[in-house]
């Protein structure tokens, strides 16, 4: 066999156990809740795999490399608009015609020229992950190279998370404003957005996006990079200072976490509420993306993905049971995990796990690992 | 890299000026560092040696004066291309990156050459500079240890180690054996003198004990001018001036030396 070959067989018996995670994780979400949930339900469980991939990034950008993104509505916008243009021109049968909303309101008497490559699934598609790539490697550069970092890294991008909302609910004209796009009556591949058995597709869609997205964030954080990224995020002048460019480094994983926010919010606009709105973008999503890998964990990746899940479902159960409360809960959560679990759900079950083994064999391999490694 | 320098002087600076708002923190520094010796900057406290040493490695700006390595001029240069041209350095509280191992700490340091995309494989296994390094520092017992657990010793040499993998031509230490107990001074102190065998050395310190044993020049610096310029141990202990500096703002070099080491 091949060295690269190999290289993918686990050599640890920790290795052999993640695996095993992961595969358990993979049946559960492709078989088991296909069978178990409802056809409502299971389209709801799609868009929260879309916002597992947003707290994906989240980890990266913010739990490894100390970059704290309050804007990252502004990146998952970016992706969903830009499907949801393609989608809402083949709801009217494409190009000339008109989108919906502005026959409706009569606002516009050709197609305007930011909606005619859109027409275009391959243009949209790559759009909705160049562009919030190519924004955020922009301004990562500008940010990062003017040392700007901390807490005012966190203020700007929030800043510009609210600005793009507010950019958003300007331009009625050109894209509906605080109303959005509907996606509902459109289809993509083929695949009718309204339709439960082609839905049950969506999903899985959804679900291979996100392991993929997964396992390329492993690798990631696993490589030389990701060790790079942790460095930078604890010691910035030292890394400067043994030669390498912590702007570069920076940017790639602030650009990373912009891209997974991209195809999130491409997933997001064919599933679930099927909408995306400036309310689903702005300053208050942005935060809540945030609340989602705080719970789960900011370092670790299975954490967030947990996070963004839990939080999500927690969040559907208690609004539908008493709406009221919801808010209640999520602020309760949110002090609950920064007082007690700083780590999130990763850290508790890392801790529970050293117990667990410490037990089993009287503590001599019990060295806790790091809360990183429970990625 | 390894063909033999042309010049004598391997860091010549000239005219160094740092003004911080008004205060000149460096006021017109002449300082020449020769091929492979160990070279001390010493001076009491406020005498500007560590903004000599930032202005070097690119992390203070300077406002007047020329810093030419290997007579290529420093100034305008970016920190990680100033890495690159094979000047190292160490910061007066060691830093190292603790959420990584004592291992990967080196690997970082020794890889600090690869592309973003080497970067972005998967280490396998360790080079021989991570070897060697882990070697000269006595640090392979904890190879596999977060940075973090280390004692203070433990991490000024684990900084100088990843130093050493990057088999600079220059080596700035700031500080090397502040705080440290006299065992572990004479550990450093090793390290070093095998340093001093692979690269030049400019080394801030305040231990004349330690300057004693190691230093090959002395340059003494106060209120941000030149005392001294590059002279011997012995030249620098009898010279009045110096010790009026020491002795005058209330310590006297031996004294100092005996608190630091106490």
């Amino acid at each position: 066999m091949s060295q690269f070959a190999k290289s993918f067989l686990p050599s640890t018996r920790g290795e052999w156990s993640s695996r095993a995670t992961f595969v358990g994780v993979a049946i559960l979400f492709l078989f088991v809740f296909p069978a178990w949930l409802s056809d409502s339900r299971l389209d709801l469980m799609s868009s929260y795999v879309a916002y597992a991939i947003v707290a994906l990034g989240i980890a990266i950008a913010w739990g490894n490399g100390g970059m704290l993104v309050l804007g990252q509505g502004l990146f998952f916008g970016l992706g969903a608009y830009c499907v949801a243009m393609y989608l809402a021109l083949v709801e009217v049968g494409g190009a000339p015609n008109l989108p919906q909303f502005m026959t409706l309101l009569g606002s516009q008497e050709t197609l305007p020229a930011l909606w005619k490559p859109f027409n275009n699934l391959w243009f949209a598609l790559s759009a909705a992950v160049i562009v919030p790539v190519a924004l955020a490697a922009t301004l990562g550069t500008l940010i990062f190279r003017s040392r700007i970092r901390g807490p005012y890294f966190a203020i700007l991008t929030q800043a510009l998370a609210g600005a793009f909302g507010i950019l958003l609910i300007g331009n009625i004209t050109l894209i509906n404003g605080t109303n959005g796009i509907t996606t509902s009556f459109s289809e993509i591949f083929g695949l009718k957005l309204a339709e439960p058995e082609d839905q049950k597709v969506l999903y899985t869609i959804c679900v291979i996006a996100l392991g993929v997205a997964f396992l390329l964030s492993r690798q990631m954080l696993k490589s030389r990079y990701g060790r790079l990224l942790l460095a930078v995020r604890d010691a910035e002048d030292r890394v400067r200072f043994l030669g390498y460019s912590a702007t570069k480094i920076k940017v790639i994983a602030f650009a990373t976490s912009a891209g997974l926010a991209g195809v999130a919010g491409a997933l997001f606009v064919l599933v679930g509420p099927k909408i995306i709105s400036p309310a689903s973008v702005g300053i208050i999503p942005s935060i809540t993306m945030v609340v989602w890998v705080a719970v789960g964990g900011r370092a670790s990746l299975a954490g967030a993905i947990a996070g963004a899940i839990l939080v999500n479902t927690a969040e559907f159960e208690i609004s539908s049971a008493a709406p009221e409360y919801w808010l209640y809960f999520q602020g309760a959560l949110f002090i609950g995990v920064v007082a007690f679990a700083p780590q999130g759900l990763a850290g508790a079950a890392t801790w529970l796990k050293s117990k667990i083994t410490s037990r089993g064999d009287s503590g001599a391999t019990s060295t806790a690992k790091p809360v990183e490694e429970a990625a | 890299m390894s063909e033999p320098f042309l010049i004598d002087e391997l860091l010549k600076i000239r005219g160094l000026e740092v003004d911080f708002d008004g205060f000149k923190a460096v006021d017109g520094v002449d300082l020449d560092v020769k091929v492979n010796e160990v070279h001390f900057l010493i001076g009491p406290n406020g005498a500007g040696k560590t903004t000599v040493i930032d202005c070097v490695t690119g992390m203070t700006k300077p406002t007047e004066g020329s810093i030419r390595f290997d007579d290529v001029e420093l100034r305008g240069k970016k920190e990680n291309s100033i890495v690159k041209m094979g000047i190292g350095r160490t910061f007066q509280t060691a830093s190292v990156f603790e959420a990584l191992t004592v291992e990967e700490n080196l690997d970082l340091a020794a890889s600090f050459r690869f592309s973003m995309l080497k970067l972005l494989r998967q280490r396998r296994g360790t080079t021989d500079a991570v070897e060697r390094a882990l070697e000269d520092t006595g640090l392979t017992d904890v190879r596999d240890k977060p940075a973090g657990t280390l004692s203070h010793g433990q991490k000024q040499w684990l900084e100088i180690g990843m130093l050493l993998c990057q088999d600079p031509k220059l080596l700035l230490l700031d500080e090397p054996v502040a705080g440290m107990s006299p065992e572990e001074r004479t550990r450093t102190g090793d390290l070093i003198r095998l340093t001093a065998e692979r690269c030049t050395v400019l080394c801030v310190e305040h231990d004349m004990d330690f300057l004693r044993r190691f230093a090959d020049r002395v340059t003494v610096m106060d209120e941000g001018k030149i005392l001294k310029a590059a002279s011997t141990v012995a030249e620098v202990q009898a010279d009045e001036r110096v010790q009026e500096i020491y002795i005058g703002k209330g310590r006297g070099i031996e004294e100092q030396t005996q608190e630091a080491g106490a």
